[in-house]
């Protein structure tokens, strides 16, 4: 196997998996998280290999031919960016599964979640390698769905029933935005590959189609990366278990948003639009976020919140186009999927061991559970900014880029110190304030997790440490490739522990200088929060409910106008429809016949055609059924006779035979109706009735003389004359087109007849009970009636 | 219909019929006809005949049920086709042989079989139909 | 030929359309069945018509000796002929069905699959 076909398994390996998860499950129970964790570590193991590769400024593609026809090809591309994102969602991904494996011990369907688990895992993987714009679609729609299972797991809840809908709604609607863009950007640049469309930057830019393609590509990483006012599912969607949460809203989910712009920076970026749509949607997610996650008591709404804050600053970041911006980006997204990973499975191993993850009732718990509280606070630690973890290094890049002499800098610096203190005293909330003080009870006594459940968040609390004590090396193969691919250009990060005077730091102290004022005072600022919020009302979460409701409402109104169960007025619409489409078009586009020349005929053939028509309005004028019947064969037999004089003798016979038919079931079944063949209609009726029939009739005969007065192209009729005798031996041109060059749709003609016949044998054979409980099936009338 | 004259006519029309629909079936490969019209002609003839006998006289005639031959011949049609297969040609591909019976060369081929096919479905389906609707004008 | 098969063809149409919106199904009945006809005049038409010339190959030749009436046309109507009437045949049984069962020929009181009184669906998720 080549390198090609290997990068393809790790692909579907994640989907193999998740068809085997459920068995798998079924024999080992939990344990069975030891065997699928090893399918992600497979694939971090496996994309690992290519680092050193990568970091020479290669990037790795590769893919096979996928529909030829419309230079589709299902490619990848793996560059700095995409590495980086795979190996933190394979990496994290393993730590998660094995989580699961100890969070969810014997819940019924544990197998099953597995499953979705890796469903999830194998989209995510999906949309960041690819290189093809529409197998980008389908994975991004794919992370939109299983996330969607993800979020329901617990189904029997409405609240999970509605975040999942949520969640599928906005993201899934985003991702049609994507889709649109997707098409505009190919449509200006004419190639189907990001790889392709990387260099093509300058001509995207110039044409007038960017700003349309940009809001519509925004339209979907917004929705995805929940930035304001698209945060509501967010939160929401902590109704998943938790370790649902963790996965998600730290490293997978969330973050497509922001890698589809980081993707599409050297493309789209560097223009006033872009400088100034990110940085201020960005900024305003990331100060309401925080502000929004000082008001919650529930540890993994606090922390969903601060997701929210951390994805708006990594939008501002992209968007905000000085040095040291993008660097700061990529830091922060490495820093922030380590310690909000670690944080939220805390904060369900808090849950899980103890019972509740409301805030104001836990305390004291740092000598039940002492492992956990470490790896909280080495967590807290990174997400308050503060040496010597990652987080650290992170934030001194953000400052530092902000510190820059752009005009925008003391604004958005302002925001950002203000988002900042407010995340520390959060991290520091979530980490201290359960462990710390007096022993609260709780509805579990609390006992130390096992280490299904510890091993995860550690590990991952500790790469935050590891990251950055060896910054040199971890910048050297993750940071610096990832930083060159989303800029464009080649990118150097230096940054280390060592620290440098300067406004970075000072701005650094500032922020834990307010963050400790925060933490302390935090009852009083949520307080305050709460009553601002209150005074404001509803907000977007709220306003889905409306819209939901309004599009349910409205629909049913709407089918009840349209399909309101009356036969009649379905008919009427159709054929008014069709007239419009016979009669509108060529007065439109002036595509009119031009005045027909009647030629002379033979007086025989005219009589036949007149019959013909006296036959027609003998049907419709019938008194009685009879005379009905009988107008009937005479339009039919009419037809007959036409088909004969103009060299049709194979219809003639069998059109003479099936009118006959038709008459005699036709009598058979009207005896019996006892029904009257007249029209009752009303005059009021008549009239459009008859004016919609004139018009589909006027509108056909137009179509035809049309049609017939332009030249016939002769060529499958000749073939067929040519061929029929020297290839079929038939001289009977007719026959041989039915039996033997269109013998299949002969085949599936005659299989329609049989297909009838049973039908009508069945219907024939009901008896007369039987009929009568088929109408009592009708489950409405059923409960009416009992 | 009780008239004697008719029921006395009836099994020579009937009869006259059904070997005018074999012919006009078998020489529709070179001439107007088919299996669709030799089909119909033979339904008209059944029909003729149920009309002077009864529907159940017509049954006990043909022997099988009507949707049995139907789908015989649906299952012949698709063989025809399937016979192709065997010589390694796309599906439906006409066959011809000319064995020599009797000094007279004799032209088969998988195209005659496909319409034969398409005669007795066409027999089948619409005997059906009549039949059905005829039986329950009885009761 | 042709405009005079237009206007036939616009005079069969304008009938089919004008029963099949009827209420009563005995009559929309009969509108299928003229319908049908309406159709295989059209197709008729746009291949063109030619008088009394069948698509037969005369004895000992090839090709067709001269110019023959179109038979693609020809083949399509020939099969839809068969199906319409097997499809008539169908509607027709289904219809006496349904009167036997509802007791009624009226469409506009046919509402076993769309009864009148639908409940708007649950607002919740």
């Amino acid at each position: 196997m080549n390198v090609t076909d290997l990068t393809f398994l790790a692909l579907c390996l994640p989907f193999l998996g998740a068809l085997f998860a459920p068995l798998l499950t079924r024999m080992l129970g939990h344990n069975a998280a030891w065997v699928l964790a090893l399918i992600p570590a497979a694939i971090f193991v496996h994309f690992a290999g290519f680092t050193a590769e990568i970091a020479q400024g290669t990037p790795i593609t590769g893919g096979y031919t996928w529909v030829p026809s419309f230079n589709v090809r299902f490619s990848w591309l793996i560059d700095g960016l995409s590495l980086s994102f795979i190996l933190l969602i394979s990496g994290i991904g393993a730590l998660i599964v094995l989580y699961a494996g100890g969070y969810l011990k014997g819940h019924a369907h544990q197998g099953r979640f597995f499953s979705f688990l890796l469903m999830f895992m194998g989209s995510m993987l999906g949309l960041v390698a690819s290189d093809s714009f529409l197998m980008l679609f389908v994975f991004w729609e794919l992370t939109s769905i299983t996330s969607f299972l993800l979020i329901g797991f617990d189904h029997h809840r409405e609240a999970a029933r509605r975040a999942a809908f949520q969640a599928l709604v906005v993201t899934g609607g985003g991702g049609l935005f994507l889709l649109a863009g997707l098409i505009v950007l190919w449509n200006i640049s004419g190639v189907t590959q990001f790889s392709a469309l990387m260099s093509l930057g300058p001509m995207v830019k110039a044409s007038p189609l960017y700003l349309a393609a940009l809001v519509l590509v925004l339209g979907g990483a917004f929705t995805k990366s929940a930035q304001f006012p698209f945060h509501f599912w967010l939160p929401n969607a902590m109704e998943a278990p938790t370790p649902v949460s963790a996965y998600l809203h730290s490293a997978t989910m969330v973050k497509a948003g922001v890698y589809l712009l980081m993707r599409l920076n050297p493309v789209l970026g560097d223009t006033p639009e872009w400088q100034l749509i990110l940085p201020v949607f960005g900024a305003a997610t990331l100060v309401i976020g925080a502000l929004l996650a000082v008001r919650q008591t529930d540890l993994k709404l606090m922390l969903a919140y601060t997701t929210m804050s951390s994805l708006g600053l990594l939008v501002m970041l992209t968007g905000f186009g000085v040095p040291y911006a993008i660097e700061a980006a990529v830091l922060y997204l490495v820093a922030h999927s380590l310690f909000k990973g670690a944080l939220f499975m805390v904060a369900g191993i808090i849950d899980h061991e103890t019972g509740t993850r409301d805030v104001t009732r836990l305390g004291g718990l740092r000598t039940a559970m002492p492992l956990t509280f470490a790896i909280a606070l080495a967590a807290a630690i990174s997400m308050g900014g503060l040496p010597p973890f990652f987080g650290f290094l992170a934030k001194e890049e953000v400052y530092a880029a902000l510190s820059s002499s752009d005009p925008r800098s003391i604004v958005f610096a302002v925001l950002v110190i203000t988002g900042n203190a407010l995340m520390f005293a959060i991290a520091f909330a979530v980490a201290l304030k359960p462990f710390s003080g007096k022993l609260v009870a709780t509805p579990k006594h609390p006992h130390e997790a096992p280490v299904l459940l510890w091993l995860g968040p550690a590990v991952l609390a500790l790469a935050g440490l590891v990251a950055a004590v060896l910054s040199a090396a971890g910048h050297a193969l993750i940071s610096t490739p990832m930083a060159s691919a989303i800029a464009g250009e080649p990118r150097v990060i230096t940054i280390s522990l060592v620290p440098h005077i300067g406004v970075p730091l000072a701005l650094s102290g500032i922020t834990g200088v307010i963050g400790i004022a925060l933490y302390l005072g935090l009852a009083r600022v949520r307080a305050g929060v709460a009553s601002v919020l209150a005074w404001i009302g509803w907000g977007p979460d709220r306003g889905f409910d409306q819209a939901i409701r309004g599009l349910v409402r409205f629909s049913f109104a709407v089918t009840r106008r349209l399909q309101n169960g009356r036969l009649d007025s379905y008919m009427t619409m159709t054929f008014t429809a069709i007239a419009a489409v016979l009669l509108v078009p060529p007065f439109v586009f002036g595509e009119l016949a031009l005045a027909p020349v009647f030629p002379s005929i033979p007086l025989h053939e005219l009589a036949i055609m007149v019959i013909a028509v006296i036959g027609l309005f003998a049907v419709v004028l019938a008194k009685d059924r009879l005379t009905a019947i009988v107008s009937l064969g005479i339009q039919g037999f009419s037809v007959a006779v036409i088909f004969l004089l103009y060299g049709a003798p194979d219809l003639a016979f069998t059109q003479f035979m099936i009118e006959t038919l038709a008459v005699v079931i036709l009598a058979l079944v009207m005896t019996r109706l006892r029904l009257s063949p007249s029209d009752h209609r009303p005059f009021r009726e008549t009239l459009p009735d008859a004016a919609i029939a004139i018009a589909c009739g006027l509108g056909a005969g137009l179509l035809l003389l049309k049609v017939t007065q332009v030249p016939f192209d002769t060529a499958l009729s000749d073939f067929f004359a040519q061929y029929s005798k020297t290839i079929a031996h038939g001289a009977n041109i007719v026959n041989v087109i039915i039996v033997d060059f269109r013998g299949t749709d002969t085949l599936g003609e005659i299989a329609v007849v049989m297909i009838a016949g049973l039908a009508i044998l069945s219907l024939v054979r009901l008896r007369a009970g039987s009929m009568r409980r088929i109408a009592d099936n009708d489950p409405d009338a059923e409960e009416a009636g009992r | 219909m009780k008239s004697l004259i008719f029921r006395t006519i009836t099994p020579v029309i009937t009869s006259v019929m059904m070997l005018f629909s074999i012919f006009v079936l078998l020489r529709g490969h070179n001439e107007p006809g088919g299996g669709f019209i030799g089909g119909l002609i033979a339904v008209a003839a059944l029909s003729i005949y149920g009309i002077a006998f009864g529907g159940e006289t017509v049954r006990r005639a043909i022997v099988f049920h009507p949707l049995s031959i139907a789908g015989a011949g649906l299952l012949l049609a698709t063989l025809s086709g399937l016979l192709s297969m065997v010589f390694h040609v796309p599906f439906m591909t006409g066959l011809w042989v000319y064995p020599v019976v009797f000094g007279e060369e004799i032209p088969l081929s998988s195209v005659m079989t496909f319409d034969i096919g398409v005669y007795l479905v066409v027999v089948g389906a619409v005997t059906s139909i009549a039949l059905s609707l005829e039986e329950r004008g009885e009761d | 030929m042709e405009p005079v098969f237009a206007v036939l063809t616009g005079i069969f149409l304008a009938v089919a359309v004008y029963l099949l919106l009827s209420k009563f199904i005995i009559r929309i009945l009969l509108g299928v069945a003229i319908l049908g006809n309406a159709v295989n005049l059209l197709l008729f038409t746009s291949g063109r018509i030619l008088r009394e010339v069948p698509p037969v190959i005369g004895a000992g030749l090839d090709v067709p000796a001269g110019v023959t009436a179109n038979p693609l046309p020809q083949a399509l109507i020939l099969t839809a002929i068969v199906i319409s009437f097997s499809f008539f045949a169908f509607l027709l049984v289904l219809s006496w069905r349904a009167y036997s069962v509802l007791g009624t020929d009226n469409t506009d009181i046919m509402r076993v699959a769309e009864p009148d009184d639908v409940q708007p669906p649950p607002l919740g998720y």
